[in-house]
């Protein structure tokens, strides 16, 4: 098991490389700079400028100049807010997506299992069909177009919510929680009536019923453990994509998160930016699927048989 | 069947929500009891040292934290006196002796000098800052050659200190609208010593602007910075004016999106919005007129011309392009946000200066004029485009126009879009054909409008030249004995402009807010310049914005 | 979901002998819910192909007098703030919707199919190279990268399918191998390697045909994912550009003003909605008839 962590973990490493490496010509590539203005720009200013931000220098000593930045945990100045580094934007702006997130997972796991559990103890009857349908729904309409509804429906013609900010006012958080984890409750849903129903036909939970054991004790018990197996291994990708949403929803909700800053560091070519929440993205992503790689594995006892014995 | 643990996650879920949903009082009410003025600002500021900064929103705050010599009448936009209480002009325009006031404070009781104003124009020309509005200084002498290190020591350039309160300004020519330079950001004094405190003078971005460490000399104080979320000043007592000043703080909301910030002002949540979606103008001119403020503007919004794209370098040519634009019907069609088509350059009524009409609407002779440049009907025009940077907004104008030039004069055009910075690479490249533009003046005076077009200027852009024209703007006008004479000057080399057609002027900008009841002392001006310690808070208006006509404290939505 | 068929027929098909795509068809049209999803596609389809003889106005047609209108006899879906026509608008955008989506898993799946088919076939240090670099571009952030792509390049609908495709054609490479691992095995590939069959033409003729089941579902499945991506890159400003105009652009259009003119934000979301619903059902449906042994999900 530690060795299969290790290894994972070596994996990750040139992974980041690649994406550090990408993203830095991608960024050098695209056409306009950041002191591109309207107004003409005396040059001497312009070469002070680029002179502190190492924009002279010859691309490969930018390069290695950065890796060994990013080492020290250094992702250098924004170029769009000049007092701050990148570092304190990324620190700002996370707790606030960390926590958006979390609600949106929330929100997922809590409706999206218990509506798929609910639809697996009987299917085929409308106990399985109306949350299954509902289901789709969550799939087929995307946050941006549901976030938007929600807003005009609750925010605006019954004025039950605000419409925008985080923490600002109360019940703030609510929509754009819903909006974002809508998706992964309708995809839970699925993921855990299929699992529910491999797990309920079996031959153990066909023991604990005989065993005469209530049946609430049977699902939770024995059918849950089983059934939540592919929701587990869902969950490591759900949360790149949980990342990616987060970029719709905050800019709907004016949300001062970290997609926010990202989506905007592209559009203002703010190059330190975009490389420091790429980086920083990649890194959580990876970490993530570790994670969910190292759970799954922990809880599903086939697997951890097949680990045991080198696959 | 499903265990009581689900069912209190429900309930505890719905309790969530409910609780979420409860009122709590808006900004508004609690802002006109506390003194605390609720002010939508637009994009998020990037900064608050002024020899950083180049945007609306951070003016907007740094006018609250510091002031400058000379200030601003806001209804006639005349200079007013600021730190500096008096000063006098040499009979040749090139010397400013300034008095500035013994009261002058800093927010944390130092005195403000004279001192402070030379060392702070000394650091807005250090190169190493990065100073974008560097060249707001060039009419002082040597200020330039400093710049571009041509010079070395900064005792040439035209400023001395006489005694503690006395400021001498030399100039390299005369220069009629010195004084309304002197209120831009720039040109304002900062706190050496806490400057120094955290870093080198001329260090970009030190920790020196943060609250708790800002000192300032204006109104206002800093007291908290949260990127994204808001600027809060509170009250300076060391102001020399404070007497004046009524209200107790502003609250700077960044409001990005304009959709949003119409939804904030509708809920209570502001008392001034930087903007107003497009289709809600209709709605509130009908509905709350009295919340709609809306001002000519000192921005132009106008097509630049590649002059040295073969087909376009006929000034007939450009001159037919002009006149078979309706200006009326894209105002009132397409932007419909209460603007005003452009026949000059420059906007009317600037500071007093307003130029002849260049060209009117007049398709038939613009066909004529295209006729005789060689293209009758259009034929023989090559396929043109039109470029502009990617937003809604530019594009439903230039499908308009497309459609105008296409209709009236048989010609052929492309619309190509941009994101904003590779729009700005290409236009300062001479990467197009025809370029969507808008200028801002940096002050009130026609001269910021028309020494764009001076050859060679950084911000021409169009290849155009004209001789009789430069010698104008930089030699005439500049040495006029009064003002009457000068504008004369002006409007011959506007006429210029406008008869050459380098750029095709289409309408002047207008600014537009939603404003509470409630917010009293705004005085609209082509500048859209506030003065805050003018402006009071009625207390006893209510949250929201509409009905608010009774108020006796009873709550009206 | 399930109908009777009459037992003539099952007799006479039991007698006739069904290949395996017979078989899947009439497990298909047991499914009414696929059927309807297919129904919609190809209707879709038909009228994206026709747009530009049907559709009722022109694509760039501005009415500025009458602005934004509510649905009337004239304007079925309405008008936006210039006056075109939405119905047209709509019509011209499921063009570009329907185009992004096909190409782009177009190009996922030759990328997937070929990269699949060669791993799984060749075995052994092959495979084991080629899985590998699967797995590490699996682990990159896509999303972040077409962003950035994007806005890099911005303006080339070119390079957005193969951005997309770019991203979706790892997990269609990780099936296919799957598929051509367990098939390597069998008989009928021995017997066509004993027979000196060229490599390619085992491939070509045994292997890419029997893998084409999951291949199909998972084509039918990844066109809506797709199709949601450039909604929403489009949304955030860095998918399709106007002129050019996609559903998701015209959702973020109607977004701005759903308050005063909700027909905007209605008319695209419940189209793409529809889309979206309809090709799940049929990749649904397309599963269950194809192997309807394999797990939901």
């Amino acid at each position: 098991m530690f060795r299969f962590i290790i290894s994972r973990v070596l994996q990750a490493i040139p992974v980041l490389l690649v994406v550090v490496t990408i993203t830095f010509f991608l960024v050098r590539v695209a056409p306009g700079g950041p002191f591109s203005a309207e107004k003409a720009v005396p040059p001497e200013v312009i070469k002070a400028l680029e002179a502190r931000y190492h924009l002279d220098e010859p691309i490969w000593q930018q390069y290695l100049g950065y890796l060994n930045d990013l080492v020290h945990g250094e992702f250098g100045p924004s170029f769009r807010y000049p007092g701050r580094t990148v570092n304190e934007l990324i620190a700002g702006g996370l707790p606030i997506t960390a926590e958006l997130a979390f609600y949106a997972m929330l929100v997922a796991v809590i409706i999206g299992v218990c509506a798929g559990v609910f639809a697996a103890l009987k299917p085929n009857t409308p106990q399985d069909y109306i949350p299954m349908s509902a289901a789709m729904l969550g799939i087929c309409m995307p946050s941006f177009l549901m976030g938007p509804l929600l807003v005009l429906v609750f925010g605006i013609w019954f004025e039950w919510v605000p419409v925008s900010g985080w923490g600002d006012l109360p019940g703030d958080k609510i929509l754009p929680a819903i909006t974002l984890g809508s998706g992964y409750a309708a995809f839970l849903a699925r993921l855990s009536r299929g699992g529910m129903l491999e797990v309920m036909s079996q031959d153990y939970i066909r023991t604990a019923r005989a065993k005469g054991l209530p049946e609430w004790v049977v699902v939770l018990k024995h059918g849950l453990r089983g059934g939540l197996i592919p929701v587990v291994a869902f969950l490591g990708p759900a949360f790149a994509g949980l990342l990616s949403g987060s970029f719709v929803v905050e800019t709907i909700f004016q949300i001062p998160g970290l997609g926010r800053f990202y989506v905007q560091a592209a559009f203002n070519r703010d190059y330190t930016m975009i490389l420091g929440t790429t980086v920083f993205f990649a890194t959580l992503i990876v970490l993530f699927n570790l994670l969910s790689d190292i759970v799954s594995v922990w809880i599903n006892p086939k697997l951890r048989h097949q680990l045991r014995e080198g696959k | 069947m499903i265990s009581n643990k689900f069912y209190t996650l429900i309930i505890l879920f719905c309790l969530l929500l409910i609780t979420g949903c409860s009122g709590g009082e808006s900004n508004v009410t609690t802002g006109n009891r506390d003194g605390i003025l609720h002010w939508g600002n637009g994009t998020d500021p990037q900064e608050l040292d002024p020899h950083i900064v180049t945007g609306v929103p951070e003016h907007h705050i740094l006018t609250a934290l510091l002031e400058g010599l000379v200030l601003k009448d806001p209804a006639t936009l005349e200079p007013a006196p600021g730190v500096a209480e008096r000063w006098e002009v040499s009979s040749d325009g090139k010397i400013y002796t300034f008095h500035l006031r013994h009261n002058a404070r800093w927010s944390n009781g130092d005195p403000v000098t004279a001192h402070d104003f030379a060392w702070s124009w000394w650091r807005a020309l250090q190169p190493a800052l990065g100073n974008q509005y560097a060249y707001m200084f060039f009419p002082v002498k040597n200020a330039e050659a400093y710049l571009n290190q041509e010079i070395k020591d900064f005792s040439q350039v035209g400023v001395k200190v006489l005694d503690n309160y006395t400021l001498r300004v030399e100039l390299s020519n005369p220069t009629p609208y010195f004084l309304q330079l002197l209120d831009h950001y720039s040109m304002f004094p900062v706190h050496r010593p806490t400057i120094e405190k955290f870093g080198a003078a001329d260090e970009r971005g030190s920790l020196w602007t943060r609250p708790g460490n800002f000192v300032g000399n204006g109104p206002f104080m800093l007291t908290e910075w949260q990127l994204f979320k808001k600027v809060d000043v509170a009250k300076n007592p060391y102001y020399w004016d404070a007497a004046t000043v009524k209200l107790n703080g502003i609250r700077f909301h960044p409001t990005e999106n304009v959709t949003t910030e119409e939804r904030m002002f509708r809920s209570g949540q502001l008392h001034h919005t930087a903007s107003i979606p497009i289709d809600k103008v209709a709605v509130y001119k009908k509905n709350n007129p009295e919340l709609l403020h809306s001002h000519p503007y000192l921005g132009n919004y106008f097509y630049r011309i590649n002059t040295k794209s073969p087909h376009l370098s006929d000034k007939r040519v450009r001159q037919a392009l002009a006149m078979s634009i309706n200006g009326q019907q894209i105002v009132e069609q397409v932007t419909k946000g209460g603007e005003v088509p452009a026949y000059t350059f420059t906007p009317p009524d600037t500071l007093g200066y307003t130029a002849k009409r260049g060209f009117e609407f007049n398709p038939e002779k613009a066909r004529q004029l295209l006729a005789d440049a060689g293209y009758p009907n259009g034929e023989g025009f090559p396929v043109t485009e039109l470029l502009y940077n990617t937003s809604e907004g530019h594009r439903k104008i230039a499908v308009a126009i497309q459609q105008m030039w296409n209709q009236y004069l048989g010609v052929n055009i492309t619309l190509n879009n941009q994101d904003w910075k590779v729009y700005l690479n290409s236009v300062d490249n001479g990467d197009y054909a025809i370029a969507r533009a808008g200028w801002i003046g940096d002050y009130v005076d026609p001269n910021t409008f028309l020494d764009m077009w001076i050859t060679g200027g950084g911000n021409n852009r169009t290849g155009w030249s004209n001789a009789r024209y430069d010698e104008l703007i930089l030699k005439l006008a500049p040495t006029a004995s009064d003002r009457e004479t000068r504008y004369k000057l002006m409007t011959e080399a506007e006429a210029i402009l406008l008869d050459e057609m380098p750029v095709i002027p289409i309408y002047i900008y207008n600014s537009k807010s939603l404003v509470h009841p409630s917010l009293k002392g705004l005085t609209p001006n082509i500048l859209d310049y506030t003065v805050y310690k003018n402006l009071s808070l009625d207390s006893s208006y209510q949250g929201k914005p509409f009905n608010n006509k009774n108020h006796s404290g009873e709550a009206v939505h | 979901m399930s109908s009777s068929i009459p037992a003539a027929e099952i007799l006479e098909y039991a007698e006739k002998g069904t290949s395996l795509w017979q078989d899947a068809w009439i497990r298909l049209r047991k499914n009414t819910l696929a059927l309807f999803g297919l129904g919609v596609i190809l209707t879709l389809c038909l009228i994206a192909l026709m747009t530009p003889f049907i559709a009722p106005y022109g694509y760039e047609e501005q009415n500025l007098l009458l602005g934004a209108a509510p649905p009337s006899a004239e304007h079925w879906l309405g008008t936006d703030i210039f006056g075109r026509d939405m119905l047209t608008r709509i019509m011209y955008g499921s063009r570009v919707s329907l185009m992004v989506g096909f190409i782009a898993t177009g190009v996922a799946l030759a990328i997937g199919v070929l990269w699949g088919t060669i791993a799984g076939y060749a075995g052994g240090r092959v495979d084991a190279v080629m899985m590998r670099i699967v797995d590490i571009l699996y682990a990159l952030p896509f999303m972040i990268f077409i962003v950035l792509l994007m806005v890099v390049f911005g303006r080339n609908i070119l390079l957005l399918f193969l951005a997309i495709g770019a991203v979706e054609w790892l997990t269609m490479a990780r099936i296919v191998r799957g598929q051509v691992l367990s098939l390597r095995r069998q008989e009928f590939v021995e017997a066509a390697v004993s027979l000196g069959l060229s490599r390619w033409t085992i491939i070509r003729r045994h292997l890419i045909p029997n893998t084409l089941g999951p291949v199909i579902v998972y084509t039918t499945l990844t066109i809506p994912s797709v199709m949601l991506l450039e909604a929403f890159l489009s949304f955030l400003g860095l998918g399709i550009q106007p002129p050019q105009s996609s559903w998701g652009l015209l959702i973020s259009y109607g977004v701005e003003t759903m308050e005063e003119y909700p027909w905007l934000l209605l008319f695209p979301g419940l189209t793409l909605s529809i889309t979206l619903f309809a090709l799940n059902f049929l990749g649904d449906g397309l599963r269950d008839a194809l192997d309807p042994k394999a797990s939901r999900d």
